[in-house]
């Protein structure tokens, strides 16, 4: 046992020592979180759009007046007719266009129906789908609103209810997805690297002619980065409640426990990847290329599984960030608690155990 | 009166597949003896030395090291060996006093030994004001001296070097083998490979391996007579030439 700590101050002191990995592995996740939150989010705001009222009566005033006054749009030109709609988006100045047909308001009360054209601009398909349905909520809100003290027929129902995240906020699929890119790289990368640089070093032959057992060295080279992952969990959650204003619904407790759960899972990934690896650039792109881009991909973070083609549906499930994600989502987001999300965790384990069997069987070998 | 015998090996295998890279390598080495292990690159000296250090099992032949057998008494082996490999075996990122603080530690050492050590080997290199300097920022000779007196700070009965002097000037070998003949002198027996023939006269005894066999095992001067050669290095070049695999 003191060999083993020994043998862990000594990993600490190599992190301690190369300061410019230690500051990129504490602030990493905080430059993500604050990259994905404010810059690179995929949530609309204040989207310049144009409206085209054919009508002028008291209806379209007032849905004109709710679009515009809503934090997704920003209204920067009454248009005069429907040719101005085509040259106005030419110049690039807005994203959607709103068009209401003359006598609207006759066609709703006396007509029971009347209609609105959304134009968007569809070269950003995600983003001109959200921006119709936020109109589309928007202008549905009306009919209801004018409805209120009468009991006539003509209702249009249109409900949308975006659940857990009424306001659409991007942060809640986010830091789910920076959760698991971090501990990924922080545990996998960063052991791999380190595993194999004592191969490379010549150091790890004399740590195996040494009394030390190689599940020993292995686990105490893990530890240190087990810590800095704790650390990094600890800031990303912190940064997401108090800067993102995304809360953490469910259970803390049961959320850090399946963050070690994936956490450990990582470094087994990087624990293998080391067994293979010769050299530190081979140990980097492997986990780059094993975990990093499938974690992207794979894991529902950037883009929705249920929308690929079945064999793809198919690989994605042997990604551990895809399980951790849906984890993260559940509990953090969603506050169910761990009935919910046993299946994912029996998984989760279920890759632990069998890529340290892997690793260490490997490890056996290569000392007989 | 024969001596005690601290590594026995007797026809002692080893094949990778169809290749065989020790082959029936019959030899022991006596107590505080210099075992210099000559052979070219690839005739089978550092797979001979990995399995005499536990880290690959033999296929076939006996073995034991300082009295403990390679087959099933590798754990006892590893507390009582010293080894430093051919690749430089210190942490660069660590300061002198802490990789003798971390390779004392792994053996086992109290905190007081490892006080009392790292004093007399820092006094015993004169390094006594660069305790604190980083290993990274030492010269190559004063690394290499510094690894071998870290490889036997557990005071081992044996300790293997790997081509210990590989790129040190001169001047810094002959310091270097006064460390070793010191650690001779205070019992530990030393087993080390080398390509320098001038360093192979200074042990005791040496071998030399030919594609995996141990063609010639005795004194230097003795070799020397029995190949009616003037140096080791004739002695060397006139077996190595018959060997057949070349290279690593």
């Amino acid at each position: 046992m003191k060999q083993f700590l020994i043998f862990v101050k000594k990993e600490w002191l190599h992190i301690w020592r190369d300061r410019r990995t230690l500051f990129i592995l504490i602030w990493m996740p905080v430059i993500q979180i604050v990259l994905y939150g404010f810059a690179l989010t995929n949530e609309v705001k204040n989207s310049n759009i144009a409206i085209l009222d054919q009508s002028k009566d008291e209806a379209t005033t007032v849905i004109s007046n709710e679009i515009a006054s809503s934090r997704y749009f920003h209204l920067v030109k009454n248009l005069n007719s429907y040719q101005d709609i085509g040259a106005t988006f030419r110049t690039g100045k807005i994203r959607m266009a709103v068009v209401f047909p003359a006598n609207f308001r006759d066609d709703l009360l006396h007509g029971n129906s009347a209609q609105i054209q959304l134009i968007a601009d569809a070269s950003d398909p995600n983003t001109a789908n959200m921006l119709t349905n936020y109109a589309n909520a928007i202008i549905n809100d009306y009919p209801q609103s004018i409805n209120q003290n009468q009991d006539l027929p003509y209702t249009i129902k249109t409900q949308v209810r975006m659940l857990y995240n009424p306001e659409l906020k991007g942060a809640y699929n986010f830091v789910p997805g920076v959760m698991a890119l971090v501990l990924m790289l922080v545990c996998t990368m960063m052991t791999s690297i380190a595993i194999v640089k004592e191969k490379e070093m010549g150091t790890m032959e004399v740590l195996l002619v040494s009394p030390l057992k190689p599940f020993h060295i292995i686990i105490a080279k893990t530890v240190p980065y087990l810590l800095v992952s704790v650390l990094n969990i600890t800031s990303i959650l912190l940064l997401s409640v108090y800067a993102l204003d995304v809360p953490i619904v469910g259970s803390v407790w049961l959320l850090m426990s399946e963050s070690m759960l994936f956490t450990i899972t990582s470094l087994s990934v990087g624990i293998l990847i080391s067994n293979f690896a010769q050299t530190q650039q081979t140990a980097m792109f492997t986990s780059m290329m094993s975990l990093f881009l499938p974690t992207l991909l794979f894991s529902g973070f950037m883009f929705p599984i249920e929308n690929m083609p079945i064999p793809m549906q198919i690989i994605s499930n042997i990604v551990p960030s895809k399980w951790f994600f849906i984890i993260v989502k559940n509990v953090m987001i969603k506050g169910l608690g761990f009935s919910s999300v046993w299946k994912e965790t029996v998984i989760l384990i279920g890759m632990t155990t069998t890529l340290l069997g892997i690793s260490i069987h490997k490890f056996k070998i290569r000392l007989t | 009166m024969e001596k005690e015998k601290v590594i026995t090996a007797h026809q002692l295998t080893k094949k990778f597949g169809a290749f065989t890279a020790v082959d029936n390598i019959t030899f022991d080495v006596e107590k505080g003896e210099i075992f210099g292990f000559l052979g070219a690159n690839g005739a089978g000296k550092t797979t001979a030395m990995r399995m005499l250090c536990g880290l690959l099992l033999p296929t076939s032949g006996q073995a034991t090291v300082a009295g403990f057998d390679v087959y099933k008494q590798n754990e006892q082996i590893k507390q009582n060996i010293g080894y430093m490999s051919q690749k430089f075996s210190l942490y660069e990122d660590l300061t002198v006093s802490e990789n003798i603080r971390f390779y004392g530690g792994i053996y086992g050492l109290r905190d007081e030994q490892i006080k009392i050590k790292t004093a007399q080997l820092l006094k015993q290199l004169h390094l006594e004001d660069q305790e604190k300097t980083l290993v990274r920022d030492l010269p190559l000779g004063w690394k290499q001296k510094l690894a071998f007196s870290i490889a036997i700070v557990h005071d081992p009965a044996i300790v293997f070097l790997d081509e210990p002097t590989g790129g040190v000037d001169p001047i810094t070998r002959r310091e270097f083998w006064s460390l070793i003949y010191e650690a001779s002198a205070r019992g530990i027996t030393i087993f080390v490979t080398t390509h320098y023939m001038d360093e192979a006269e200074y042990c005791n005894r040496v071998s030399i391996m030919v594609d995996g066999r141990i063609d010639a095992l005795d004194a230097p001067a003795n070799l020397m007579k029995t190949y009616s050669a003037t140096s080791m290095d004739e002695v060397f070049l006139q077996l190595a030439r018959k060997a057949v695999r070349t290279g690593d």
